[in-house]
């Protein structure tokens, strides 16, 4: 059948224009601001931005081993003259800020600004902190982009401001923000003259007591003169609309929600949202009948409007978490304003389709360790950030913990130092992954070894910082240039900090029986023991597949072990009930192997005690049929790409 | 500005389809015509077999990333079950480009979940206008199941407010660096969509 045209406006003449996503767009800033240095550990949703930034040649870029250092590496290059950039997820700020509360103090020498990238709805977080805090807390502006072109102008004027009034400048991205696609117009690269060399200067750049006390009265009047720049600042910006009966400051994304669902109500957009313009708020105030403050995630600015008397809704109809869409904007605010009637959309049960958790890639290394941490008792697992943590679900059900970057390691010790009588006989076990490790695990094995903890760590050494695409780090001896560098030893860094060498084993995580028997033996040990497995990450160019396999459906008879392994590739095609000599009845699944997804790891072999699982031929050639319901993991290469 | 001055388009599917890149495609054609374009995905942990939409939103002035619920002109699935997970974003008027072949996540060939008998005939006793075709079928015919995109922007490419053949070339630029056996398996999938689309 013929299908109807969609009915769309004819479009303008071509221009100038580029279409890039908000982390793109701060790395052409980078570049177009004369930076010299720029760090960042992976994160997302900010990870692209270095990536990109690599390709500049005449940018310093480096993967840090974690934020605080990437920003210190920043804070030198900035007193070496030079102005630098460093990026990080929500969470890595907190990392960093150790070295952001006295770097404030001391001020700037090149431009300094941190980029801060918030995961607004935890589309890939461990939690929905809202970085704004840090600009009050370290007494710093903070500038929030609505979209891809303000990402770009705004981490430009970034850089200016950071310069003129000697302050780290913070630009608060979201998730809305990083990985949103917009059209971009660039503007020429700025004339912009190093400053001359690192200047010795103790007195503001050695932080003792006697130094820093004499910083403080400094940081507390920039504070004030910064007050005063942002009621004349351009940055934030007054919008006028014609149904006054609402009005709108807001900042960020939100920006374009608010616009999208009130077009005709005043906005005062705040770009230099701390410090906010207080008395260009309260003149705002004045021109509307009511004031809707709309800030992704916490009432930041409302505490401080409502405490200088200015009247306004905020999160007392607005949600404290999530964004804030058009939609969400409009529910909320629909008590206050008479809204024409659209017709409800006819509504599908769509809610009643199954759910598609994330799952672990094909052959991906960690399947082994989590099908072998399944099968030993009495265990309490901590957990990481990182891939690894899917273990947590199905069908492994394998970790028991996940909190912070590195956590895993401490929170092992305390379950074992705390522990109760009745769960004397528990084994403690930590999982953690190579980057993890290196960004702040260290510390943990550290103190394990040190206080003379008792636990097992899985340190999943699969080269990559695999949950953000399979990134560079010192496990994978490649920098973020793509050039070999320094490789760092696992056993002998663990030797280092305190575990005996017959306590540290490496291991094929392909290996089942060997891993089983390690984690067995080491697990009785009343002391610490590294079990180091050392396949690489399936999305990264080390990996290599081989011949992919396949179920001989007459030797299956339905034991269902494969499926413990929970690899994507291997699926159910039919289910039986039998009875069993004793009367009992048993299900039985029969599997089946996604053979155009499967890489030949052998994990599934292993678990198959019938031997049904066998070579494939070659697929196409001989008419291989995909099976009518298949599994959406795709192979690593295929992710993302069409080619 | 006004809403009815923008098209809506929502891409459905599961990590690893190319539902990004097809996305990616459809807003470098809007694009190349002078719109304002914007792009966003939800695809929190997209590469883990996830669920994955894009949308995109081209007009004079586009505002806000997201297509709201009951919105979208165009539903492109890449899946059935997405289809219906995603049908409440289609306008009253709105269209739906299925990919009928189906893809069942662990938790449903495990047995924890059930896979909907129908997708395809719930959205339409929901009342909405579908279309569906077997695009993974014709993906591996073609011998590449990596075709799928190709083929799910062929079937849309008559429904577009711009010529079919801006859309393909969108598609086959991508392709002009690469193997002329690409190029060329491309383009076959791309009618092969546009024609099975008729068809449907």
């Amino acid at each position: 059948m013929r299908i109807k045209k969609l009915n769309a406006r004819q479009p303008a003449s071509s221009d100038m224009r580029i279409f890039v996503s908000g982390n793109e767009a701060i790395a052409m800033a980078a570049r177009d601001s004369c930076v010299k240095v720029a760090a960042a550990y992976p994160g997302t949703p900010s990870t692209e931005i270095l990536e990109y930034i690599a390709d500049y040649s005449d940018i310093y870029s480096e993967w840090s081993i974690n934020e605080k250092v990437s920003l210190e590496v920043a804070i030198g290059a900035s007193l070496a003259g030079s102005r630098a950039l460093c990026a990080m997820k929500h969470v890595g700020l907190n990392v960093a800020s150790d070295a952001l509360m006295t770097q404030t103090l001391i001020g700037v020498s090149g431009g300094l600004v941190i980029v801060v990238a918030d995961d607004v709805g935890l589309s890939s977080s461990q939690n929905e902190q809202d970085s704004r805090y840090w600009g009050r807390f370290a007494h710093v502006p903070v500038l929030e982009p609505s979209d891809t072109q303000e990402a770009y102008d705004f981490t430009r004027a970034a850089f200016d401001l950071s310069e003129e009034y000697q302050v780290p400048v913070i630009v608060r991205a979201t998730t809305r923000i990083c990985h949103v696609k917009g059209t971009l117009l660039t503007s020429p690269k700025v004339e912009w003259t190093p400053k001359a060399g690192f200047e010795k200067d103790p007195a503001r750049l050695v932080m003792v007591p006697g130094n820093a006390k004499h910083r403080i009265p400094l940081m507390l009047e920039r504070d004030q003169q910064l007050a005063k720049a942002s009621e004349i600042s351009s940055l934030n910006r007054y919008e006028e609309g014609s149904n006054t009966a609402l009005g709108f400051v807001v900042s960020g994304v939100a920006y374009q929600h608010v616009k999208e669902a009130y077009p005709d109500s005043p906005v005062l957009k705040l770009g230099l949202s701390h410090p906010a313009p207080i008395e260009k708020i309260r003149i705002f105030r004045q021109k509307v009948d009511r004031l809707v403050l709309v800030e992704e995630v916490e009432p930041l600015l409302e505490k401080e409007l409502k405490a200088e008397g200015i009247q306004l809704e905020g999160k007392d109809i607005l949600p404290r978490q999530g964004e804030l869409t058009p939609e969400v904007l409009k529910r909320s605010v629909e008590g206050l304003v008479e809204r024409e009637e659209k017709p409800a959309p006819r509504i599908i049960a769509a809610d009643k389709v199954f759910p598609r958790p994330p799952t672990m890639c094909v052959a991906c290394p960690h399947l082994g360790v989590y099908y072998t941490l399944s099968k030993i008792r009495n265990t309490y697992i901590s957990g990481d950030i990182g891939c690894y943590t899917l273990g947590a679900g199905h069908p492994w059900n394998a970790l028991d913990t996940c909190i912070s970057m590195g956590a895993s390691m401490g929170v092992a010790l305390g379950l074992d130092k705390g522990r109760q009588p009745e769960d004397e006989n528990k084994k403690v076990i930590a999982v953690i992954g190579d980057s993890t490790f290196l960004h702040m695990g260290m510390q943990g094995l550290l103190d394990l070894t040190y206080n003379k903890g008792n636990a097992t760590i899985l340190l999943l050494d699969n080269r990559a910082v695999g949950m953000t695409g399979g990134q560079d780090a010192p496990s994978s001896g490649i920098n973020l240039q793509g050039e070999k560098t320094s490789r760092v030893d696992f056993p002998g860094l663990v030797k280092a900090l305190g575990v005996k060498e017959e306590r540290i084993h490496k291991v094929d995580p392909y290996e089942l029986p060997t891993l089983f028997k390690t984690l067995r033996d080491e697990t009785k040990v009343n002391d610490v023991s590294v079990v180091i497995t050392d396949q690489p990450c399936v999305l990264t160019e080390r990996y290599k597949a081989m011949q992919p396999l396949k179920v001989e459906d007459k030797d299956c008879t339905g034991c269902g072990n494969c499926l413990d392994v929970g690899c994507p590739a291997i699926l159910v095609s039919r289910r039986e009930t039998v009875v069993k000599p004793n009367g009992k009845e048993k299900e039985l699944a029969f599997a089946t192997i996604d053979t155009a997804a499967c890489t030949g790891c052998n994990l599934c072999v292993n678990t198959c005690a019938p031997d049904a699982i066998i070579p494939a031929e070659n697929l196409i050639e001989n008419g291989y049929a995909m099976p009518e319901i298949i599994n959406a993991a795709a192979p690593a290469d295929t992710v993302e790409e069409t080619e | 500005m006004n809403a009815e001055n923008i098209t809506n388009i929502l891409v459905a599917g599961i990590g690893g389809q190319g539902v990004m890149t097809a996305a990616e495609i459809l807003s470098e054609a809007a694009l190349s015509l002078g719109y304002d374009v914007k792009k966003t995905e939800v695809a929190g942990m997209a590469q883990r077999g996830g669920v994955v939409t894009s949308h995109v939103r081209f007009g004079p002035v586009v505002r806000s990333p997201s297509i709201l619920a009951g919105e979208a002109d165009l539903l492109v699935a890449f899946e059935p079950a997405e289809a219906l997970r995603w049908v409440n974003h289609l306008r009253p008027s709105g269209i739906a480009m299925v990919n009928s072949f189906r893809q069942a996540p662990p938790v449903v060939s495990t047995g924890l979940f059930s896979y909907p008998d129908d997708p395809v005939g719930e959205i339409h006793a929901g009342g909405k206008e579908v279309h569906a075709f077997n695009a993974g079928e014709i993906a591996l015919k073609l011998g590449d199941r990596r075709l799928i995109n190709t083929i799910m922007l062929g079937a849309i490419s008559e429904q577009l407010p711009f010529e079919t053949s801006l859309l393909e070339d969108s598609v086959l630029k991508r392709f002009a660096h690469k193997s002329e056996k690409l190029l060329e398996l491309n383009r076959e999938a791309f009618a092969a969509g546009r024609e099975a689309a008729q068809a449907s």
